[in-house]
């Protein structure tokens, strides 16, 4: 059995009970808005009631008000895709989106990711493959580099040979350089995933 | 980042009439120029207005051949398009060269016409922009300049128009489509971005209040076509030099050329010196070579970005010899 991977709980800190209390500060994810817009948010299938300020971007919301510290903070200005989350099935930038445009929508993180595809928690084919192929150092790209190849894998438009790959899965910077073991996982991934196509 | 108001509308009406009352409104569709610009605090809307929900997002062929595109119809939806593929091949290449696979889903068309300089100077408020900050000098002129423009500067502003799809677009042929709170009007691509003159933070041809809806490219031409983009890295990076071309042969002289320019201009620069120069000529390789001379005639290069001028010209050659062997077929 492929071990679990956690939904990490990320570089900060937070005990549950710290996140029950972010939680309840509306305006938590901007720190400077007093107006806040009431929401709700369907994540991982589930749905939220929340309040959120007008420039609250779906990253800080996802990990300040939701707890779901999987989803990376890496650059916050769509240059290194460490935020890369599914809307409604597409892979996305969270950093440089606004939470409140986003009413309505299906939004996966990778704490959803598995069971999103009809898999066990923690056990989607591309996060077996990670283990398996060794792609990561720090980890801190990890699950953004997961839901871009989680997204791309499944894109009919994307091929699978290690051109298209490489180019579609660019928007993904790893600092360590684990890339040819990232290539390897996808690669892997995309052949337990799609056969032969 | 700072805050700001935000009102989202469900018509076009709705969001223009908006735009009237107020200054210092911003209309947000994918994010990924003004949240980036926000951030920074570049840019600082009072209130931002969210046309993601307008009913723009279609694409369809009219009557006369051409094609509409919807404002709000994302990079990757163009530039997947069974029609664009076939028929506008260069654009197709043009948008997925651009950004990222999760940028370019988000982006919108109408977004990507309006996206901001990547001038490093233009992002960093602590420096003089005359782009930004009107009067306060530009900072690039003396400075880091490698990434800026040869082609349609200006003593007060040399910063490159960063974006690819625009550079397929103006060698397809388009028009943009505005909507403002005095009705309908259409603008042709090409004389809708402006040049920085003395007035750089003048960018384009866009009117208070007004919306793009849509941009209708030409009818197909047929022919050869191919987007070329050279950068520091080969993916996930902007043009430092980039060339669409659409080839047209008679036998083997050119009949028809449309050629374009990224990455070396202040704005989408239609090439129509180089054009005029291979019109009607045999399609060889030194003709290419003139062709590309004339389009740089004019170039000015600065302290770092000189390399930019032999870069463009090769950027020609090769797009124009990739094009003219696809005309070939
Ligand atoms: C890291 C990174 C890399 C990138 N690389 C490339 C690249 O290689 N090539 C490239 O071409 N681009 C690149 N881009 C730019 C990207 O293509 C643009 O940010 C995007 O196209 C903007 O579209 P949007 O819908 O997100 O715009 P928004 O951010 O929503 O809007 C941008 C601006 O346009 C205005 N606006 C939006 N819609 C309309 C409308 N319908 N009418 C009038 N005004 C409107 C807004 O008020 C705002 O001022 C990159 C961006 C990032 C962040
Ligand atoms: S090149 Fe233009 S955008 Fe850049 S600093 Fe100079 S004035 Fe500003
Ligand atoms: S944090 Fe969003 S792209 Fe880097
Ligand atoms: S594993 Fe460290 S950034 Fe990718």
């Amino acid at each position: 059995m492929a071990p679990v991977i956690r939904p990490s709980t990320g570089v900060g800190f937070c005990t549950p009970g710290a996140q029950a209390e972010i939680a309840e500060r509306p305006n938590a994810a901007s720190g400077e808005h007093s107006d806040t817009r009431r929401i709700t948010l369907t994540v991982n299938g589930e749905q939220h009631d929340l309040h959120v300020a007008p420039n609250a971007v779906l990253l800080d919301v996802l990990r300040e008000q939701l707890g779901l510290f999987g989803t990376k903070k890496g650059c916050d200005h769509g240059q290194c895709g460490a935020c890369t989350v599914h809307v409604n099935g597409r892979s996305v930038n969270s950093c440089l989106m606004l939470a409140c445009l986003q009413e309505g929508a299906e939004i996966v993180t990778i704490e959803g990711l598995a069971e999103s595809a009809g898999f066990e928690q923690g056990h989607h084919p591309v996060q077996a493959a990670f283990l398996e192929h060794d792609a990561y150092q720090c980890g801190y790209c990890t699950a953004g580099q997961m839901m871009t190849a989680a997204a791309v894998i499944s894109d009919d438009s994307i091929d699978g040979d290690e051109t298209s790959l490489r180019e579609a899965l660019s928007g993904n910077i790893c600092r360590c350089g684990a890339y040819k073991n990232i290539l390897d996982a996808v690669q892997s991934a995309r052949g337990k995933m799609r056969g032969g196509q | 980042m700072r805050a700001f108001e935000l009102e989202s509308v469900e018509a076009i009406d709705q969001a223009v009439s908006h735009r009237r009352v107020h200054d210092g409104e911003a209309f947000i569709a994918g994010g990924t120029t003004l949240l980036d610009l926000v951030k920074l605090d570049v840019m600082q809307p009072e209130k931002v207005v969210d046309v993601s929900r307008l009913p723009l997002k279609r694409i369809e062929t009219l009557e006369d051949g051409r094609l509409k595109v919807g404002a709000l119809v994302s990079n990757t939806e163009l530039a997947k398009h069974e029609i664009v593929m076939r028929d506008y091949p260069v654009l197709s290449e043009a948008l997925l060269s651009g950004a990222s696979t999760g940028l370019r889903n988000m982006a919108s068309t109408g977004g990507n016409v309006m996206q901001r300089t990547r001038c490093p100077y233009f992002r960093d408020p602590a420096m003089p922009c005359n782009k930004r900050e009107p009067g306060t000098g530009c900072s690039a002129i003396e400075g880091i300049n490698r990434n800026h423009a040869v082609l349609g500067t200006s003593e007060h502003c040399i910063a490159t128009h960063p974006s690819d799809m625009c550079v397929g677009m103006v060698a397809a042929g388009a028009t943009l489509v505005l909507e403002g709170p005095d009705g309908q009007r259409e603008v042709a691509f090409e004389d809708y971005h402006l040049l920085p003159g003395d007035s750089p933070e003048r960018e384009h041809d866009l009117k208070p209040g007004e919306l793009i809806t849509h941009v209708i490219l030409d009818a197909p031409r047929s022919g050869g076509q191919h987007y070329l983009k050279l950068r520091d890295r080969a993916s996930y990076e902007f043009a430092l030099a980039s060339c669409a071309a659409i080839v047209n042969l008679d036998g083997d002289n050119i009949s028809e050329v449309r050629l374009a320019l990224g990455g070396v201009a202040t704005k989408p620069w239609r090439a129509d010196a180089a054009e005029a120069v291979l019109k009607g000529q045999p399609a060889t390789q030194e003709n290419f070579e003139q062709a590309a001379e004339a389009a740089f005639n004019d170039a000015v290069a600065y302290s770092h970005n000189g390399f930019k001028i032999t870069l463009g010209k090769q950027a020609i050659v090769r797009a124009l010899r990739d094009a003219t062997a696809a005309a070939r077929g």
